[in-house]
């Protein structure tokens, strides 16, 4: 049996960078919830994600599902050491803004805010993009996200030396790596396996 | 197992930066778990070990970075590739450099951003074949131009012969390449830049 896609023909994608929930929309179909074999359901990590068509859809391939998100909660998740909490979320943030994930951008903007406090700058990244002027510490890790976010990859030792001129350790350093590659990983599949939609009201 | 992202970036075991590594080791195990699962995987079922590590020599090639790029093209030989192939492939890499990301939002206030760039199709089918030629163009998008991404981008690669799981497990491997790759090449610029 050739299998085919799945449509969304009356979905109207969000145009803008938003800071709104937003919903959705697997192009593969994902497995019904029912469905899930137990492999499936414990790669999913969090038993709520079993409401997530996203997520349902990565548990396709359950052991790097099960890796990638044991991954992603470490690199944002571990606060003992290194980066704050609203610093990964900004470098998360900036590498979406970069790569176009509207979906992404919204989740992690919401989070910058959340853990920052900084609304208006956080709506100013999404807003202008990334060159918008944050104060220089948050300058820095925006463009040091941006440049590993290229490809080839830009990052260098002048972004190095402006983050370490900011205040952040090597410790520090390597969360910003961390956050701003995963978001790598993040966005594409976000951007590529379905589409946002506005959130049902 | 050596630590796939430690070898990439060149960091000994007892180096700085590997220390600092060391202070996460949920980070470090699950990098190297998802490399595994995704390059050792228990199931080849949709997606064989040789398109895996055609598809990531492919991927490595078109970041620019040699490390990635010798240490996949080395477990590709490693599946009797024939020369022919390799051959076509490294041609398709010399053909498929581009600069990203770039790409169209969705047509409203961010068109202005809008930033153009080629859309990559393989040459040498014949060599390649159609499953793995068809998949080469998804990761040329997914790695310049993921925004660019649509459901009749997933519908080619059903109509080459991919399977909806071999499509998740394909989509999962190049956007862990983006990952790996860019964790190593920022660990290797951060170790060789003394304070």
């Amino acid at each position: 049996m050739t299998e085919a896609i799945v449509t969304h023909p009356d979905n109207h994608e969000p145009t803008e960078f938003t800071l709104a929930m937003l919903d959705w929309l697997p192009w593969l179909e994902p497995p019904a919830e029912a469905d899930l074999t137990p492999r499936q359901r414990d790669s999913l990590v969090d038993n709520a994600r079993s409401k997530s068509a996203y997520f349902r859809l990565l548990a396709r391939d359950p052991d790097i599902l099960e890796a990638r998100t044991r991954t992603d909660k470490d690199i944002f998740f571990n606060t003992s050491s290194g980066l704050p909490r609203a610093e990964r979320e900004l470098a998360a943030a900036a590498t979406s803004r970069h790569n176009g994930c509207i979906y992404c951008a919204s989740v992690h903007a919401r989070h910058a805010i959340t853990y920052s406090k900084r609304s208006e700058d956080v709506r100013r990244l999404l807003a202008t993009g990334v060159t918008a002027n944050l104060g220089e510490r948050w300058n820095a890790i925006v463009a040091a996200a941006v440049a590993l976010t290229a490809t080839p990859i830009e990052f260098g030792p002048g972004h190095v030396t402006r983050l370490r001129e900011a205040g952040l350790g090597d410790a520090e350093i390597v969360d910003v790596i961390n956050a701003s590659a995963f978001f790598n990983w993040a966005n594409r599949l976000m951007l590529s396996l379905g589409e946002p939609a506005a959130a049902a009201k | 197992m050596t630590d796939i992202i430690d070898t990439l970036a060149g960091l000994a075991p007892d180096s700085p930066l590997a220390q600092i590594r060391d202070r996460k080791p949920i980070t470090r195990d699950q990098a190297q778990t998802s490399y595994r699962a995704l390059f050792e995987p228990a199931d080849t079922t949709d997606v064989s070990l040789q398109e895996r590590f055609a598809v990531a020599t492919f991927v490595a090639a078109l970041h620019a970075q040699p490390e990635p790029t010798a240490f996949y093209a080395a477990l590709l030989s490693r599946t009797d590739a024939p020369e022919a192939f390799t051959a076509a492939l490294n041609a398709e890499i010399a053909a498929a450099r581009a600069t990203g990301p770039y790409g169209a939002y969705p047509e409203g206030p961010l068109s202005a951003e809008d930033v153009s760039g080629p859309t990559y199709a393989v040459t040498n089918t014949q060599a390649l074949g159609p499953r793995l030629s068809a998949v080469l163009a998804h990761a040329h998008m997914l790695v310049f131009h993921p925004r660019d991404a649509n459901g009749p981008a997933l519908q080619a690669l059903l109509d080459a012969g991919w399977s909806n799981t071999g499509i998740v497990t394909l989509s999962q491997l190049v956007a862990f390449l983006a990952f790996q790759i860019r964790a190593a090449a920022g660990l290797r610029v951060l170790a060789a830049s003394v304070p």
